[in-house]
C-alpha cells in the first residue's frame, strides 16, 4: 500500500475550469450586474458575492423523458392497502419526480469573488487615451546592472574583472614571475664567474621586460556598466472636487459620492496604491477629510477656479506628475461667477490637464430632472467649449442613482479611434 | 505486511499520522483478506483537504481530466452550496483503477479514516475488481493513463484548432454521453493503453506520409449509389446503431479526424462510468456491508474502543438511514440503506433462514458459508438482476415498501397496484427491479438510416415506452449538436410499440467554427 499525501499540492485545480465557465458566461453575468445596479447599491453591487444567470447558454442537455405510465416502488407504507386509489397532488407532475425534470428555465446560482466580479464587470472598461499616456505611466527609471565597460568611474571599478584580464595578458606576454628574477639572483650569488655573466645578463633582460610590461595596463581595466530602466508608476492620486456651496443638495452629493466611489474602485484596481485627495470649495477652497467632505456644513459663493488652484498647489507640493498618475473628478451642479469663467479655463488648460491622466466633470442635478431638459449651466459651457479645443475632459450630467452607473460605464468605455487626438 | 497483534489499539483518540494510517490500513487487509476472503487491487491512499476534495468532485472524482467549462460550472454550483452549508463533503472518493485510489479528507477523525479505507480501501476495492460489468467494461490498470492522454490530446487540439472549435466538438459530445456507450458486450474488451497507442500511431503515420498530391488524384468513377440496396447500405453503416456517439465518430461525414477522435475520447470515458450506474445498489451495499464487517471485527479484537466504534455506529447510522417516502428527506430509495439492508438479509438467509426464506431462496437457505454466497453475488449481479432475485419478503415487509401505478389516463388518481403482502411480493420486487434496469432508465433511442441519396438526412427512433415521450426543449438542444457533428438535417421520430409516430423532431445543422 502506498500512502500519498497531497495536501501540499498546488490548490485551485479547477481554477482553469472555473475560469473557462466565466469566460463562456460573462455575458450574461455582466448583463445580471448591470440590471440589478439600476435599482441597487452601488457599494452592494461591487461586494460581489452570489449571483444569479439565467441557464440559457450554459445548460448541458440531456435526453430525457417525461410523462407517460409511471410505476414507482416507495418505502414507508402506512396505510395503503392494496386498490387503493391516491388523489394526484395539485401540482402536474404526479406522486414522485419521475424520470427527471426539466430545469431548463431555472436560474443557475453561484458566488464569484470580489475580484472575479470587479474584473469581469471592469474589464470592457479602459481609461481614455490609455494607449496614448502609457509613456507617461512609466516614466520613473531606476537602475540596473548590465555587464562591463572599458569606460567609467573610478568607483564602478570591477576589481576581479581588471586583475582576470591582467593576468590573462601578463601570461600571453610571457611576463617573468619575481620568483623566477630572485631564483636566478640566488644562483648569481654562488656560482663561478663564467656563469655569472650568462646570468647577470639573462636578469637584466628579464628585469628590463618586467619594466616593458606592467602589472596592470590601463587596457585591463574594467567599469561595471549600469543601465536605467523604465519602471512603472504604481501609484495614483484621485482628487475629489466637489461645490459645497448651498445650491448642492444631499441628493446631488449622493449623486456625486457614487461616481467618486466607482472610480475609487476602479482605481485600486489598476494601481497598487491609490491616495485619495478630497477638495472642497465654495468660494475658496480647502482640502479636508471624507467626513467633512460630504457632510461638514459650508456656505458661501461658488468659484470653481479655487478648487483647481488649491487641487494645483497640492499637486506640486505633494504628487510630481512623474511619479503619480493623477486623476480628478469634480462635482458640480454647474454654478459659477461670470467673471470667475476665463481663471478656471486658464487653470485646466494650462496646470491641472497636462498633469493629469484623466479629469472628468460630473455634473449633478435634481432628482427627477431629465438631463436633456437642464439648462446649460455655465461651468457646462465653459468645459464644451474647451473640450472642443480638444482638450481631454469628460463630462456627463446625472440626476438619478441609477444612472451613475451607465455615465461611469460610458466615461471609461474603451475609446475605438474616435476621440480627437489632443 | 506486518500483522497487527489482536488486541493492540490502532489508535487513541481522534488524531492520526501516517504510520496510524498504516496500521489501520493493515488491520483492516488483515480481516478483508483472511477473514471475508476478499480480493483487491493495490491500494494508493492519498489524503487531500477539503478543497482539493471539492476540485474532485467537479471532474467526477476522477484525479486528471481534460478541461472543460462544465467541470468549472458544477465547481461553482458546488462551491456556493459547501461555501453556504447546504452540503457536506463525502467522507471519501474512490476511483475504479489499478492500484485503487481513495480519497481521505483531512479533518477526518482517526475513527472515521478506519471505515473510509474499510469501506473505499477494500469494499468498494473488491466490487471493482470482481463485478462482472466492471471487469467486461472497464480497463482498471490504463484508465489514468488514458486519462493523462485524453488531457494532453484535449490541450493540444485546442492549441492546434482553437479552443471554441474544440470547445463547441466537446459540447456536442457531452449532450450524447449517455448515448455513447454500448450496452452489449462487443468482440474485444476496452485496453485503453491500446487505444492511446493506437491514436498515437495513426497520428505518426499520417504525418509521415503525407503527401500533398494525393489530394490532386482524381478519383475513380463512383459507385453508382442506387444499386445498393437499404439493407446493404444499412448493413455498411452497422445501422441500427444505438451508440450515437460510435456512429457519428465512423460515419459522420465531415468531422475531421481529430473531432472523431475527442468524440472517441467521450465516448470511452462514458463506457468507463457505465457499469457503476447499473450497480449503485450493490457497489455501496457490497461496500457499506464490508466496512461494517470490519468495524465490528476490529471491535471485538479489542483494536478500537468502545468509543470509536460508538463513533462509527453515530455515521453508519446516518449513511443508512433510508427516509419514508412521505419524509421531507426523502428523494427516492438511498442505495446505501437498500444495499446494505439486502446485505444483512442475505446474511440472514445463508445462516439463519425461516421457512419462508427456504421457500424463496432455496439455493442459499442455510448454507452456512456466508461470505462464498455474498462474493458470489458480488461478482455476477448488477442492481436490476441482484433485487429481481434476492429481495426477500422479510425485507419488504421491514422497509414496508408499496408500489404506485401512476396512469396519466386514469383520472381518479393513483392506483396502489402492490404492497408488502403474499399477493404483493412479487409484484413489488419486479417493479422496484424495473426501476434499476438501464435499459429503461435512459431514453432508448437508435439510428435508423441515413438517406444518402438524398440529402443526407440522418434519421432517428425513439422507441417510446408507456407513453414517456422526450422533453421537447432538452431534446431539440440535444438534436441540435447531434445535426451540428452530423452537418446535415437530423430528424428524430418518436415511436411506441405498435409502430405508430408519436411525435417528430428536425433539427438543421449549424456551422461550425472547425467546419469554416
Amino acid at each position: 500500500m502506498h500512502i500519498v499525501d497531497r495536501r501540499l499540492n498546488p490548490s485551485g485545480k479547477s481554477l482553469e475550469n472555473r475560469q473557462r465557465f466565466l469566460r463562456r458566461a460573462k455575458t450574461l453575468v455582466q448583463g445580471a450586474v448591470k440590471k440589478a445596479s439600476q435599482d441597487r447599491d452601488i457599494k452592494d453591487v461591487l461586494e460581489g458575492g452570489e449571483v444569479s444567470i439565467p441557464l440559457d447558454g450554459m445548460n448541458e442537455p440531456r435526453f430525457h423523458r417525461e410523462g407517460g405510465v409511471r410505476d414507482r416502488v416507495l418505502p414507508g407504507n402506512k396505510k395503503f392497502v392494496e386498490g387503493d386509489i391516491l388523489q394526484r397532488p395539485q401540482s402536474k407532475s404526479g406522486g414522485g419526480n419521475g424520470a427527471g425534470e426539466g430545469d431548463g428555465e431555472d436560474a443557475f446560482r453561484f458566488v464569484l469573488s470580489r475580484e472575479e466580479f470587479v474584473d469581469i464587470f471592469l474589464d470592457d472598461l479602459e481609461l481614455p487615451d490609455l494607449s496614448k499616456r502609457k509613456l507617461a505611466e512609466v516614466e520613473n527609471e531606476g537602475l540596473r546592472r548590465a555587464g562591463y565597460t572599458t569606460v567609467g568611474s573610478p568607483a564602478n571599478i570591477s576589481i576581479g574583472r581588471t586583475v582576470r584580464r591582467a593576468m590573462a595578458r601578463r601570461v600571453a606576454l610571457q611576463r617573468p614571475r619575481p620568483e623566477e628574477i630572485a631564483r636566478l639572483e640566488a644562483e648569481l650569488a654562488e656560482c663561478d664567474d663564467e656563469r655569472r655573466l650568462v646570468l647577470t645578463a639573462e636578469i637584466e633582460r628579464l628585469k628590463s621586460k618586467v619594466k616593458r610590461i606592467p602589472f596592470i595596463d590601463p587596457i585591463d581595466i574594467r567599469y561595471r556598466r549600469f543601465e536605467t530602466v523604465p519602471k512603472p508608476v504604481a501609484q495614483a492620486v484621485m482628487f475629489c472636487l466637489m461645490d459645497v456651496s448651498g445650491s448642492m443638495s444631499e441628493h446631488m452629493k449622493d449623486l456625486a459620492k457614487r461616481f467618486y466611489m466607482l472610480l475609487y474602485v476602479f482605481l485600486t484596481r489598476r494601481y497598487k496604491k491609490v491616495e485619495i485627495v478630497f477638495i472642497r470649495h465654495t468660494d475658496r477652497a480647502e482640502e479636508v477629510d471624507e467626513q467633512t467632505f460630504f457632510h461638514g456644513p459650508a456656505s458661501g459663493g461658488t468659484l470653481v477656479s479655487s478648487a483647481l488652484e488649491t487641487m494645483h498647489e497640492i499637486v506640486q507640493s505633494r504628487f510630481r506628475p512623474a511619479d503619480w498618475n493623477i486623476y480628478a473628478a469634480q462635482a458640480s451642479d454647474g454654478d459659477n461667477s461670470y467673471s470667475d469663467s476665463d481663471r478656471t479655463g486658464a487653470l485646466l488648460r494650462d496646470a491641472i490637464l497636462p498633469a493629469s491622466q484623466f479629469f472628468a466633470y460630473l455634473e449633478v442635478g435634481e432628482s427627477g430632472g431629465h438631463p436633456f431638459e437642464m439648462s446649460e449651466s455655465s461651468l457646462w459651457t465653459l468645459y464644451q467649449r474647451l473640450r472642443s479645443e480638444g482638450e481631454p475632459l469628460s463630462m456627463r450630467k446625472v440626476n438619478d442613482r441609477s444612472e451613475i452607473f451607465p455615465v461611469f460605464h460610458d466615461l471609461f468605455q474603451r475609446r475605438t479611434g474616435q476621440e480627437v487626438a489632443p | 505486511m506486518t500483522a497487527v497483534k489482536t488486541g493492540e489499539r490502532l489508535f487513541d483518540g481522534a488524531d492520526w499520522d501516517f504510520r496510524t494510517i498504516q496500521r489501520i490500513h493493515d488491520a483492516c487487509e488483515d480481516i478483508a483478506l483472511n477473514e471475508l476472503g476478499l480480493s483487491v487491487y493495490p491500494n494508493q491512499i492519498e489524503v487531500i483537504t477539503a478543497e482539493q476534495m471539492l476540485d474532485a468532485y467537479s471532474s467526477v472524482g476522477m484525479p486528471l481530466y481534460y478541461k472543460h467549462w462544465s467541470f468549472g460550472k458544477q465547481f461553482a454550483h458546488q462551491e456556493a452550496s459547501y461555501r453556504k452549508g447546504l452540503m457536506g463533503l463525502a467522507y471519501e472518493i474512490v476511483i475504479n483503477s489499478s492500484p485503487c485510489i481513495s480519497y481521505l479528507m483531512e479533518e477526518n477523525t482517526a475513527t472515521m479514516q478506519t471505515l473510509v479505507i474499510a469501506h473505499a480501501a477494500f469494499g468498494h476495492n473488491h466490487f471493482f475488481k470482481n463485478n462482472y460489468l466492471f471487469k467486461q467494461w472497464t480497463d482498471a490498470d490504463g484508465i489514468l493513463d488514458y486519462l493523462d492522454f485524453a488531457k494532453a490530446y484535449v490541450a493540444q487540439c485546442e492549441e492546434k484548432y482553437g479552443s471554441i472549435a474544440v470547445e463547441q466538438t466537446m459540447d456536442a459530445a457531452h449532450a450524447l454521453m449517455s448515448h455513447g456507450v454500448d450496452r452489449y458486450p462487443g468482440k474485444k474488451s476496452l485496453d485503453l493503453r491500446a487505444e492511446e497507442r493506437r491514436a498515437r500511431e495513426r497520428r505518426e503515420h499520417e504525418e509521415a506520409s503525407f503527401n500533398d498530391l494525393w489530394r490532386t488524384v482524381p478519383s475513380g468513377p463512383s459507385k453508382n449509389r442506387a444499386e445498393l440496396s437499404a439493407e446493404r447500405r444499412r448493413a455498411l453503416l452497422g445501422l441500427p446503431q444505438e451508440n450515437l456517439l460510435y456512429f457519428l465518430e465512423k460515419a459522420a461525414p465531415r468531422l475531421r479526424t481529430w473531432q472523431r477522435e475527442l468524440l472517441r475520447i467521450v465516448r470511452n470515458i462514458a463506457q468507463y462510468f457505465y457499469p457503476q450506474g447499473q450497480t449503485k445498489v450493490m457497489n455501496e451495499g457490497t461496500a457499506t456491508y464490508v466496512h461494517y464487517r470490519i468495524m465490528t471485527a476490529l471491535h471485538e479484537r479489542g483494536q478500537i474502543t468502545d468509543g470509536n466504534f460508538l463513533e462509527f455506529l453515530g455515521s453508519h447510522t446516518n449513511v443508512v438511514f433510508q427516509p419514508d417516502f412521505d419524509s421531507k428527506y426523502f428523494s427516492g430509495f438511498n442505495p446505501y440503506a437498500l444495499g446494505f439492508a439486502m446485505m444483512q438479509d442475505i446474511e440472514r438467509i445463508v445462516s439463519n433462514p425461516e421457512n419462508e426464506d427456504r421457500d424463496w431462496f432455496p439455493d442459499i437457505a442455510g448454507r452456512g458459508d456466508v461470505m462464498g454466497v455474498l462474493r458470489d453475488i458480488w461478482a455476477n449481479y448488477r442492481d436490476e438482476s441482484f433485487i429481481s432475485q434476492f429481495l426477500s419478503p422479510r425485507l419488504m415487509r421491514q422497509m414496508r415498501m408499496f408500489h404506485l401505478h401512476d396512469d396519466p389516463a386514469d383520472t381518479s388518481g393513483i392506483l396502489v397496484e402492490a404492497i408488502h403482502n403474499e399477493r404483493g411480493y412479487r409484484n413489488v420486487r419486479r417493479a422496484l427491479s424495473r426501476q434499476y434496469d438501464v435499459g429503461l432508465i435512459d431514453a432508448n433511442i437508435e439510428v435508423m438510416d441515413v438517406d444518402l441519396a438524398g440529402n443526407r438526412r440522418l434519421m432517428l427512433k425513439h422507441a417510446v415506452l408507456d407513453g414517456a415521450l422526450l422533453n421537447e426543449v432538452d431534446a431539440k438542444r440535444v438534436l441540435q449538436n447531434l445535426a451540428d457533428l452530423w452537418s446535415y438535417d437530423v430528424l428524430l421520430a418518436e415511436v411506441d410499440a405498435t409502430g405508430v409516430v408519436l411525435k417528430e423532431h428536425v433539427v438543421h445543422p449549424r456551422v461550425m467554427a472547425a467546419a469554416a
